[in-house]
């Protein structure tokens, strides 16, 4: 069972994609967890065959149970499996193979659920017993939606506040080039493929962080560990409440059509439940827009153990002056909220500075 | 196409990019990113599906006449008897 964000303990295999003697190569979709957050696609890393499924669909598994065995491509031929040690084996409810599909699909928890088959085996009217109960009881005060949601965001946010001394710098950035470079572009583009202004932000992003790549990366073990790639992290409100923040991989190298691509295609399948499990806990920093609520400036929390958070406001209409001239401009509040470990100030006012001399070249970015 | 049946494409539309929203309860005039709490790329998703649906072009600098629901029924009836 992989770990799937900073603070997952456990998760339930939902479903397998592969079966014994199988073969499969790296980055191919094996399986779907479910987390507190979301169901997500568990990528294979390594290319091989698919020798014995251990988990099965339904069980419930914590961080580092072996959940299948895969014999690597290359590697001795594996002597004959022998059972699993204990500590290994993922905890098993009984249950018929129906009754678990019915939990599943009812999102019920087959550990609170008393089987009545031989041997305390939950059967499908069992599982149907207690979705009953629940149906007819009276409602309770009303929740929020996704209570394991609200509880991982809760905990990671706990664990930022506590364990990371954050600094916050914002700056305010003239969009006029930008907007009008967007609108130019849109102007040749099927309303299919229009870019947004976020793309050029992101764009903007990765590129400023390859200058200053000190905040790009985890603080582990008391030291800054900086990351090769650009894994851009976008936070992400979902439709039934909360927020994921998968990441944009290898940000670095996409151009801003590019960029918008892996957009449009992160928030549909962040929204759909089906992403996938390297996205989950690759992101190296986080970036947050929340311009389209209206929000002047983001002071965010950042997301453990990245080292930064950079915050996009609404763009919006002020009076900016320049070269002893005052005029109105579109202009963009950005904000960072960085690491005080990892680096200072000023390595961070350096960030937004080159932020704002990119954005006012749009073309060449 | 009649405006009943612009209303139900918009509503379709709507239903699939924010399906847990209640459309009947917007109003005409209300701002329809806000009424339903989509974003901006939700928005676009919504006139990309009523462009595929009903083959009307809408250029960006025509986004805000779409804002509301009245606005949006009134700019998509405007552009089909147009053509």
């Amino acid at each position: 069972m992989p770990s799937l964000g900073a603070d997952m303990k456990e998760g339930t295999l939902v479903q397998w994609n592969v079966k014994p003697g199988d073969t499969v190569k790296r980055g191919d979709i094996i399986a779907i967890v479910a987390t507190e957050k979301a169901d997500i696609e568990v990528e294979v890393y390594e290319t091989g065959t698919v020798e014995t499924l251990i988990a099965q669909p339904g069980d419930k598994c914590p961080v580092g149970t072996t959940l299948a065995r895969i014999h690597v491509e290359g590697e001795a031929a594996p002597p004959p499996v022998s059972p699993a040690p204990e500590a290994e084996k993922p905890h098993r409810v009984k249950a018929s193979p129906l009754a678990r599909k019915l939990a599943l699909e009812m999102g019920l928890d087959l550990e609170n659920i008393k089987g009545s088959g031989p041997g305390g085996v939950i059967e499908r009217h069992d599982v149907g017993h207690v979705a009953a109960a629940l149906k007819s009881k009276p409602p309770e005060a009303a929740e929020p939606a996704a209570p394991e949601m609200r509880h991982a965001i809760a905990v990671a946010m706990a664990r930022s506040n506590r364990e990371i001394p954050h600094y916050y710098l914002s700056t305010r950035i003239d969009m006029s080039k930008a907007l009008r470079w967007i609108e130019q572009s849109n102007q040749r583009r099927p309303i299919e493929r229009r870019l947004l202004p976020v793309a050029l932000l992101l764009r903007g992003v990765a590129r400023a962080l390859t200058d200053v790549p000190e905040l790009n990366g985890y603080y582990l073990d008391d030291k800054l560990k900086m990351a090769g790639e650009v894994n851009i992290g976008v936070a992400i409100s979902l439709r039934r409440g909360g927020l994921m923040i998968p990441a944009i991989l290898s940000a670095q190298k996409k151009s801003v059509d590019e960029m918008m691509t892996a957009l449009s295609d992160l928030i549909t399948r962040a929204r759909s439940g089906r992403l996938r499990g390297s996205e989950i806990t690759e992101g190296t920093v986080t970036v947050s827009n929340l311009g389209d609520l209206g929000v002047e400036t983001v002071l965010g929390v950042i997301y453990p153990p990245q080292v930064a958070l950079v915050g996009f406001g609404k763009i919006i209409e002020q009076s900016w002056a320049e070269n002893g001239m005052l005029g109105v401009r579109p202009v963009l509040t950005a904000s960072l909220a960085a690491d005080h470990r990892a680096t200072d100030g000023h390595r961070g006012a350096q960030f937004l500075q080159t932020l704002d001399h990119l954005l006012q070249d749009p073309e060449a970015l | 196409m009649t405006e009943t049946e612009i209303r139900q494409a918009i509503l379709e539309a709507i239903g699939q990019i924010a399906p847990e929203a209640d459309p009947t309860a917007i109003r005409p005039e209300d701002n329809l990113r806000e009424a339903l709490d989509i974003d901006s790329f939700d928005f676009l998703q919504v006139l990309i599906r009523l462009n595929r649906r009903l083959g009307v072009e809408i250029p960006e600098s025509d986004y805000t006449q779409l804002a509301t629901f009245s606005g949006m029924i009134r700019y998509l009836s405007d552009k089909l008897a147009a053509h």
